[in-house]
């Protein structure tokens, strides 16, 4: 029997860490993710958890910490934000590269500077070639969902790589939304215990974890460990429709609104999805042709997917909540475009960079998107294709 | 996971790799021959070798093997041609190119 509850983003991944009880969670805390281990270290000294919470003195040493934890042989984890990510930089590429599965709750934020707490995504972003497993939430609801479901894809033997699950710093970390629990021994028996094959505090078989690579072989290494990313589209699948049997939730590699008849769309990720749905229900009662594609699976890019679901469309806007400083856009805007470029898309495609730093991102904004496409089609030219979106000019 | 680290050579494919490079199984660095990396080794000298086995516990590779208290000739396939073992010899009985 699933439980109703009003819990805001950080409370309700911080009940599915307790419902998941994992081995070793060590954290540092910074603005906005910090209420996770808050929330969590009071369920270690209230007794319902048997995690081993270990209080360190910087990102670098949590991410290190949670990979001798899951090199060890246990289930880890831990939280960050922003600079704290950027702080773990180095020990990201030893998690994916050591191949250890172990799980990132990441409260999105802007990087510095200017020094600022608020929402976009350009910490995760940043680390996006890291060869971690990156899952993006909307909601509160999502991100509780994506949570349960993330040691099930990281540990997957196919797969074995370090997943983070993202939400929006403050929008969905801090406000409170309504929300539907599982039961604790549902979470339980969904995401099982963890029985690693290959493990340091194995006695049975001492273990090198980590080996110096010479040239002769680090490219090797590199095509092995991108074969756990190949597998991973498909086990994401796979433990989402076990997911949606226990839950009646459906997810997938992103989630379509409107698209199927859509002449028009949005490509993002995150948080503004809800409020492009709201511009998308409105355009939409005024008899026009508009959809959303909402990207969950990030990393890895199920770009065939993708450009299979906008195969139809006239125009695309690829909203970027990050600068990429490539002048020509975001992240996303370059990885949907190639995307639809492989696949010999004939739609005008442009990328907006909007929402940085926290930056509001209102209804009439994009219904303004869709204004902008509208404009795109009948004058067929895409014009300027790296815009921004509520900045002042 | 299987400890066969002889499968580790130039012909190695990328599938052959074990999972995330880990290396399972005790002592496997005795089938890794890295004596391949240098390009000039140490060359032991019986004749003026005295025994007192100065050299064999400064070789970082463990490379001086010693049966019935005498040192045996070098273990040119973990030898990296550090040196060391020259400068311990107080009998110049290792030389070795570019080793004063």
């Amino acid at each position: 029997m699933a439980k109703r509850d009003r819990l805001s983003g950080n409370e309700a991944v911080a009940i599915a860490l307790r419902q998941i009880n994992p081995d070793v969670f060590p954290a540092f805390p910074i603005t906005p993710s910090t209420e996770i281990p808050q929330y969590f270290a009071s369920f270690v000294a209230n007794g319902l958890v048997d995690t081993e919470f270990i209080p360190v003195e910087s990102e670098h040493s949590s991410m290190s910490a949670a990979i001798g934890a899951s090199a060890a042989g246990a289930r880890s984890l831990t939280a960050t934000s922003s600079c704290g990510l950027a702080y773990m930089w180095e020990e990201l590429y030893i998690a994916a590269s050591n191949r250890l599965p172990l799980a990132l709750a990441l409260v999105n934020r802007a990087l510095s500077g200017p020094i600022n707490i608020n929402c976009d995504h350009s910490d995760s972003m940043g680390a996006r070639d890291a060869g971690w497993i990156q899952i993006y939430a909307e909601n509160n609801q999502e991100a509780y969902d994506n949570m349960v479901q993330a040691y099930r894809i990281s540990e997957h033997k196919d797969v074995r790589l370090p997943i983070m699950i993202c939400q929006d710093g403050f929008i969905t970390s801090h406000a409170v939304e309504n929300i539907e629990l599982l039961e604790d021994v549902e979470v339980k028996d969904f995401v099982g215990e963890y029985e690693p094959e290959d493990y340091l505090l194995n006695s049975k078989c001492p273990l090198a974890v980590g080996p110096y690579s010479v040239t002769d072989y680090y490219m090797e290494a590199k095509r092995n460990q991108a074969e756990g990313m190949r597998c991973a589209k498909q086990v994401v699948l796979e433990v989402a429709e076990e997911f949606a049997a226990l839950s009646g939730r459906q997810y997938g590699l992103f989630e379509e609104y409107c698209l199927d008849d859509a002449e028009r769309a949005v490509v993002m990720i995150g948080s503004a999805a809800g409020t492009t749905k709201d511009a998308i229900d409105r355009l939409r009662a005024a008899g026009e042709k508009v959809g959303l594609l909402k990207i969950r699976l990030y990393r890895p890019f199920p770009a065939e997917e993708i450009a299979g679901a906008l195969s139809h469309v006239k125009a695309v806007a690829v909203m970027d909540r990050a600068e990429g400083y490539s002048n020509q856009g975001g992240p996303l805007g370059a990885d949907v475009m190639a995307a639809m470029f492989r696949a010999r898309s004939k739609a005008f495609a442009v990328n907006y960079v909007y929402g940085l730093g926290g930056r509001d991102v209102r209804v009439e904004d994009m219904e303004g998107v869709f204004a902008d496409l509208k404009k795109i089609v009948e004058d067929g030219d895409a014009g300027e294709t790296y815009r921004y979106l509520g900045v002042r000019e | 996971m299987e400890a066969d680290i002889s499968r580790l050579g130039l012909r190695a494919k990328w599938s052959d790799l074990t999972e995330g490079m880990k290396i399972a199984g005790a002592g496997t660095s005795r089938g890794f021959h890295t004596g391949e990396w240098s390009s000039v080794k140490p060359e032991f000298i019986e004749e003026k070798c005295k025994q007192c086995l100065l050299c064999t516990p400064v070789c970082p590779d463990s490379c001086i093997p010693v049966k019935d208290k005498k040192r045996g000739a070098f273990d040119y396939e973990h030898c990296k041609g550090c040196g060391i073992c020259v400068k311990a010899c107080p009998f110049g009985a290792i030389t070795m190119e570019g080793v004063n």
